[in-house]
């Protein structure tokens, strides 16, 4: 990557953090759209525990948010690092030939 | 927007599972002729962007909140394909490490969100553009159209997974149809605009690197612009 494209991806990624670390503080907790319904129209008590429930970053941190341990915002950044890592190591994978791509510019 | 495990039976879970590893696979062998190593760290970057973005929901009506699809945005941003891949990744993320979106329903969730929000989504996005004119100015606009198209199409996904399969009995479709449909238009408001803001920036910053624009200057699997 050119100096110019790498500070864009340090951008961006700075963007992210900040979304996953400092405004999911501020996120709604209300249901959202399909939990509104599910309850609304009777049928959220079918609804089961998710098997992970008690997993330590079950529900964004919120099991261990009240013994100190781990906040809202630390499962965030952890997230965001999973999305990044797991994204770069399968489009790195599955990534074409560059000899596809004639009109290269970076 | 993410299915609990109970909603809907096995039998329905099982069978979007299927056609979730079959989209996955189609997925895999359609991104990889087109998403070469300078695609690679955009699409890694998306994939973060659409985790963090669906954490923060926002508030839509008095008791009822709404949160990012992302699949419009991403197909936008790195093609239909690596789009599905896009939101596949998080959806698995979300369901083994978070505790979000039950994992028997993880096919489910992937059909709804990166099959029909992120491909039929960027289905939505090609003819919206096309209407606006296809000029580069209009990218941000039309995705943030069919951003906002999407997502109640992706809340018809589950009324229609929940006609075939739904658990609870003795329930009116129809009453559950018009409730998916009204409260996700609303929510598709926000998704409209958020992705029409970072289609935008993206737009501005990098517009050889956006897949549904006619500055891309990367090879498209199919051809955009005719």
């Amino acid at each position: 990557m050119s100096r110019r494209a790498l500070g864009l991806f340090a951008l961006g990624l700075l963007i992210t953090v900040f979304v996953a670390v400092v405004l999911s503080q501020f996120a709604s907790s209300e249901p959202d759209g399909l939990e509104y319904v599910a309850e609304d129209q009777g049928f959220a008590n079918t609804a089961e525990d998710h098997d992970l429930a008690d997993a330590p970053l079950a529900d964004y941190g919120e099991n261990l948010e009240s013994s100190g341990a781990i906040s809202t915002g630390v499962a965030g950044f952890i997230g965001v690092i999973a999305a990044l890592g797991v994204g770069f190591g399968l489009f790195w994978l599955i990534r074409a030939p560059n000899t596809d791509s004639p009109r290269r510019t970076s | 927007m993410h299915i609990p495990d109970g909603v809907i039976g096995p039998g329905v879970s099982a069978a979007a599972g299927v056609v979730a590893a079959g989209g996955f696979g189609v997925a895999v062998s359609r991104a990889r002729r087109y998403l070469t190593d300078r695609l690679v760290p955009l699409a890694a970057l998306v994939t973060a962007f659409v985790f963090a973005g669906q954490m923060i929901n926002f508030p839509v009506l008095p008791g009822m909140s709404g949160h990012l699809i992302g699949g419009v945005l991403a197909a936008v941003l790195v093609g239909p394909w690596a789009g599905f891949l896009v939101i596949a990744i998080v959806l698995m993320i979300q369901a083994f490490l978070f505790a979000d979106g039950g994992l028997t329903a993880l096919g489910l969730n992937i059909v709804n969100m990166a099959l029909i929000g992120g491909v039929v989504g960027y289905g939505v996005y090609r003819v919206v553009f096309r209407f606006a004119g296809s000029r580069p100015d209009r990218v941000a606009l039309s995705a943030g159209i069919a951003a906002f198209v999407s997502v109640p199409l992706a809340g018809m996904g589950f009324v229609f997974e929940f006609a075939l399969g739904g658990t609870a009995e003795s329930l009116s479709i129809g009453a559950i149809l018009a409730a998916m449909l009204g409260t996700h238009l609303l929510i598709g408001i926000g998704e409209g605009f958020i992705t029409f803001f970072v289609v935008g920036a993206v737009m501005k910053a990098r517009p050889d690197l956006v897949y549904g624009s006619p500055t891309f200057s990367g090879r498209r699997t199919e051809e955009l612009m005719s």
